[in-house]
């Protein structure tokens, strides 16, 4: 199965292309043969020659974090896999790309099938696991079938199954295709998807994949890019790659832009390369004609919305080491976890969704609602409850019903969401109502005083 | 306590600021509530596994705070000082460990117990004053104690699937539901048959049964007693009594050997409905379905109310039948036998065995009911206690050689207590053939037809007294409800035929049968009704000890 032909633009000056090197490449296809030309599996021969406990160290070393959403730093996941505990061990890559804003994984899934395999079977090869899986979204059918094929070409080079390249190290790699559910991101309810279950997400504790994970095991479940890198810390070693990053952050980042820019896309860039203002007017070749800049969500759609003119106060090191204060415009925000997160919004999937003064923040955030509203998975009280009932309020606001109280009762409702759910997902459909109604309060009482 | 509770490690934690100790792996909603600190909660039930859904029992949390050393830090009382999180837990799935802190009514903890109950509301129909729950409705409940008392809620509620007919026993109503998953893991985790689910996402999340099944599982029932709210309701039960009104009798399941502890819901003498007694020695929280609705021949229109002497004109009066029946019991020494009940209480057993012995008469004997358990619940032992019939001796083996001997016409007198003698290899021609058949019984068989003094008795849930069941425990039954008519606690009657055949016995309450009984039986010695208890007492126990 082959998907349509994918033309990647030359990259930005300032872009610097790992992960989408090789899809970049004119008449580049997912086949193995393409894969081994362009370099392919050299990574995965180095790693079978290192220790297991080497690749972890330049993992660690990397800096290389979480590019899911929740950013943790995947060495140090992986470290909590004791190497030796005789329990079955299990990778799953969570491939069920589904948060508004981003649309990266599903060019590697469709494009290069064979980076995402080589980089886990490494991660494999470091965690001491013989059976992997790749979780790939009900609406990516044609992705499962290119990651199958390209899975049974691995296989018939030696790259995949029973004693990989004669290192004696075995490793089964199966695809799952989940059933339609954005809930199944979240990792705990990927794997109770993947074990045949309703996905509700686990309760934390006890249940911690690295812990409690697929069949009770210990598992790491990692998203489809930050697989993909483990191949390139190898290829350029730990420190090269960390240096392209921020300390903590390293490596590339890919940046998912969409919304009113004249080139929305994916661009992938040294993760702190850039500050939001270069993103948008330098590299997404700014607003429509005539449009000004209103919002953005910078880090997916659960992302706390920033507003154009916003200063941020933040506390920054300074050149002697101490912490002074510092204001920041918003376009000067550096695209980073730690920028970010100082100006209390997340980098997250790194989904950025830019709005222009056309938007109108009720409807944005009515069509966030929405969203999530449809995919609460309906576990817990205040999400299954919350969340409809914060889309019902902006929905009727839109449509001429608003009220008074509205803007206090959606604020309220969404504080009784955020920190008393089940998983993540309580703050994800939170964060929007908190950030636009703290960030736009005008634009709300206006409608809901509207008769 | 036994041995394995000192292996147990015993943790410090503080709830609402006092100290206190709990065993290791005990969970944070039941340190709470064994410090008296009740914590409300929907989906958590101590004998199933906590999914943390409904998110009531959110409560702070925080854990001693430490020097860099990994010391605990303490306070001016040289008590650890405790770093609380922010963020609230669930106490219910969260394990106590050394140190925790808890605070279950802070400003925090009141602000989100107050969220939920608004959250739980909003799309709950609020059909109260038609729902079987209200009254024991832990929705109606927290609303009072927890919650905001007005609602902001002004859209569309969800509309979801009503009067659900789930299973034979079984009506669910989806809008009622609030998704704490009870009924779905009782079906996985005890009653092994899971067939319960949910389906659709979010808000339009909706409790089913699997497409093609049904909720037939002879414990279904016990789904009913779970729901918090009135989503699930047993069809026996539904719209026959406000549960307001109901008195609630403690007493015992008879109608097999386990003995499982239960509850009559009676009004104005007349039972209602029967629901599961806690009692971890016997049946947990638990009883089966046709165990629970097997009560109905209580309330009959059918039942025997007057006692009856062949011959004479109906109604007697009660001395009249004592009489007659003495009489007739007397007539054939040496050829009257007794068939007990193994059904009978233990009080009812050592009288009739008394009475045996005042005849003179040696050939009695109990009818067994060994059954098909069902690995669970219910036992291999039809009768409720044959325990007690074997410890008073009524236990004979002898059912065959009586029944031989009314055939053969050399048993001319037979007392029959609680049985149908059909039952026990007699035939109703052979029944005919006696001399006299003195009865006792609640429903009219083919042996009260027959029967020359008939003696209307009490039903199980009319009387008070004891069983034993198969695993050794006595277990008292209490009365929920009188008996119709003239019907008379069996005890009573045997008490008076013994003193009609024998002179006075000194017995005048139900207490003094069981002080004579306990003064004769070793096993019971020492015991009184009284302390017995609620939930009985381990006989075998009581002997080694």
């Amino acid at each position: 199965m082959t998907a349509q032909p994918f033309v990647m633009p030359p990259p930005h000056p300032k872009e610097r292309r790992i992960i989408f090197e090789n899809i970049s490449q004119p008449g580049y296809d997912p086949s193995i043969d393409t894969f081994i030309k362009h370099g392919g599996y050299e990574s995965l021969k180095k790693a079978l020659t290192m220790k297991p406990v080497e690749i972890i160290d330049a993992v660690k070393a990397s800096n290389l974090r979480g590019r899911g959403g929740a950013g943790f730093p995947c060495g140090v996941k992986w470290s909590f896999i004791k190497h030796d505990d005789g329990k079955p061990h299990y990778i799953v890559v969570n491939g069920d790309e589904s948060e508004p804003g981003t649309f990266k994984d599903r060019y590697i899934l469709h494009y290069d099938p064979h980076q995402l395999i080589e980089g886990l079977v490494i991660s494999a090869y470091a965690t001491n696991t013989h059976l992997s899986y790749i979780y790939i979204r009900c609406e990516f059918p044609e992705a499962a079938g290119i990651v199958w094929n390209a899975i049974e070409e691995a296989k018939a080079r030696g790259f995949v199954g029973k004693n990989i390249l004669g290192s004696g190290f075995d490793c089964d790699i199966y695809v799952h295709q989940g059933a339609g559910a954005y809930i199944c991101g979240e990792e705990t309810s990927l794997l109770e998807s993947l074990e045949g279950k309703r996905p509700y997400p686990r309760i934390k504790p006890p249940y911690f994949p690295a812990v409690l994970g697929l069949y009770m095991k210990p598992t790491i479940v990692n998203n489809v890019e930050t697989i993909c890198h483990v191949k390139h810390i190898l290829r350029l070693g730990p420190e090269e790659y960390a240096k392209m990053g921020t300390p903590g952050d390293g490596g590339t980042r890919t940046m998912c832009v969409s919304g009113d820019v004249v080139k929305p896309g994916f661009y992938e860039l040294p993760a702190g390369a850039v500050t939001l203002g270069e993103l948008i007017f330098d590299i997404c070749g700014g607003l429509k004609p005539g449009r000004k800049l209103k919002a953005v969500i910078p880090g997916g759609s659960s992302a706390k919305v920033l507003r154009a003119e916003e200063i941020f106060k933040v506390k920054v090191k300074g050149a002697d080491g101490q912490m002074v204060d510092k204001e920041i415009k918003m376009l000067d925000v550096v695209m980073d976890a730690a920028t970010l997160g100082s100006v209390g919004s997340m980098i997250g999937s790194a989904g950025v969704i830019v709005m222009d003064d056309t938007r109108e923040m009720v409807w944005a955030l009515n069509n966030l609602n929405q969203f999530y509203a449809h995919e609460s998975c309906g576990q817990c009280t205040p999400c299954r409850e919350g969340s409809l009932w914060m889309s019902k309020i902006t929905t009727r606001m839109l449509d001429g019903g608003g009220q008074g109280a509205d803007p206090k009762t959606l604020q309220n409702v969404a504080d009784n969401i955020a920190g008393r759910t089940v998983c993540a997902f309580g703050e994800a459909c939170a964060w929007p109502t908190q950030s636009f109604l703290a960030k736009f309060p005008e634009e709300f009482e206006a409608v809901a005083a509207e008769k | 306590m036994s041995a394995t509770a000192t292996e147990v490690p015993m943790l410090h934690v503080q709830v609402d600021g006092e100290w206190k100790q709990f065993p290791k792996g005990t969970r944070l909603i039941e340190a709470c509530m064994k410090s008296g600190q009740f914590v409300p909660h929907y989906c958590y039930h101590p004998k199933l596994s906590s999914p943390g859904n409904c998110r009531m029992c959110l409560v702070e949390m925080g854990m001693p705070k430490m020097t860099p050393d990994r010391k605990p830090v303490l306070g001016e009382d040289g008590k650890p000082e405790i770093g609380w999180s922010p963020r609230p837990v669930i106490s219910c799935a969260t394990e106590i460990s050394e140190g925790m802190g808890v605070r279950t009514s802070s400003p925090l903890v009141e602000e989100c117990r107050k969220g939920v109950m608004e959250f739980l509301l909003i799309n709950h129909p609020l059909d109260c004053p038609i729902c079987d729950q209200a009254g024991e409705c832990r929705l109606q409940e927290f609303s009072v104690e927890y919650g905001k008392g007005e609602s902001r809620f002004v859209e569309e509620k969800v509309k979801k699937p009503k009067r659900q007919d789930i299973g034979p026993r079984i009506v669910l109503d989806d809008e009622r539901c609030i998704m704490c998953s009870r009924c779905i893991r009782f079906m996985q985790e005890v009653a092994k048959d899971d067939v319960l689910g949910f389906v659709n996402r979010g808000s339009h999340t909706t409790l089913t049964v699997y497409p093609g099944k049904s909720l037939d599982s002879n414990y279904s029932l016990n789904t009913v007693d779970i729901c918090p709210v009135g989503a699930l309701t047993s069809k026996d039960f539904r719209f026959s009594m406000r549960v307001w009104f109901l008195r609630e009798t403690k007493t015992i399941d008879v109608n097999c050997g386990t003995g499982a502890n239960i509850l009559i819901g009676s009004r104005e003498n007349v039972i209602h409905r029967i629901t599961p007694r806690e009692n971890d020695f016997v049946n947990s929280c638990w009883i089966p379905d046709n165990h629970r609705l097997n009560f109905h021949y209580v309330n009959s229109a059918e039942r025997l109310k007057d006692p009856a002497v062949r011959g004479e004109e109906s109604p007697v009066k009660w001395p009249r039948a004592i009489q007659a029946a003495a009489d007739q019991l007397r007539k054939n020494p040496g050829a009257t036998a007794l068939i007990a009940s193994a059904r009978l209480t233990n009080e009812e057993l050592f009288l009739a065995k008394r009475l045996a012995s005042a005849l003179g008469s040696e050939l009695f004997d109990v009818l067994p009911r060994p059954q098909k358990g069902d690995g669970f619940l219910i036992s291999q032992d039809g009768n409720p206690n044959t325990s007690g019939a074997k410890l008073l001796g009524l236990a004979t083996g002898r059912l065959a050689e009586i029944a031989a001997g009314v055939s053969t016409g050399k048993i001319k007198t037979l007392l029959v207590l609680g049985e149908e003698a059909t039952d026990c290899g007699i035939s109703a021609a052979d029944l005919e053939k006696l001399d006299s058949l003195v009865v006792t019984g609640i429903l009219p068989d083919q042996t009260t037809a027959r029967a020359t003094v008939l003696l209307p008795a009490a039903s199980w849930a009319e009387k008070r007294g004891t069983m034993i069941n198969i695993k050794g425990r006595i277990q008292r039954l209490n009365r929920a409800v009188s008996s119709p008519g003239q019907a008379r606690d069996d005890w009573e009657i045997l008490r008076d035929l013994i003193q009609a055949v024998g002179g006075s016995n000194g017995i005048y309450t139900i207490e003094e049968v069981f002080k004579q009984l306990a003064a004769e039986t070793p096993a019971l010695a020492g015991l009184s009704l009284g302390k017995i208890g609620d939930l009985g007492v381990d006989l075998k126990m009581t002997k080694s000890e």
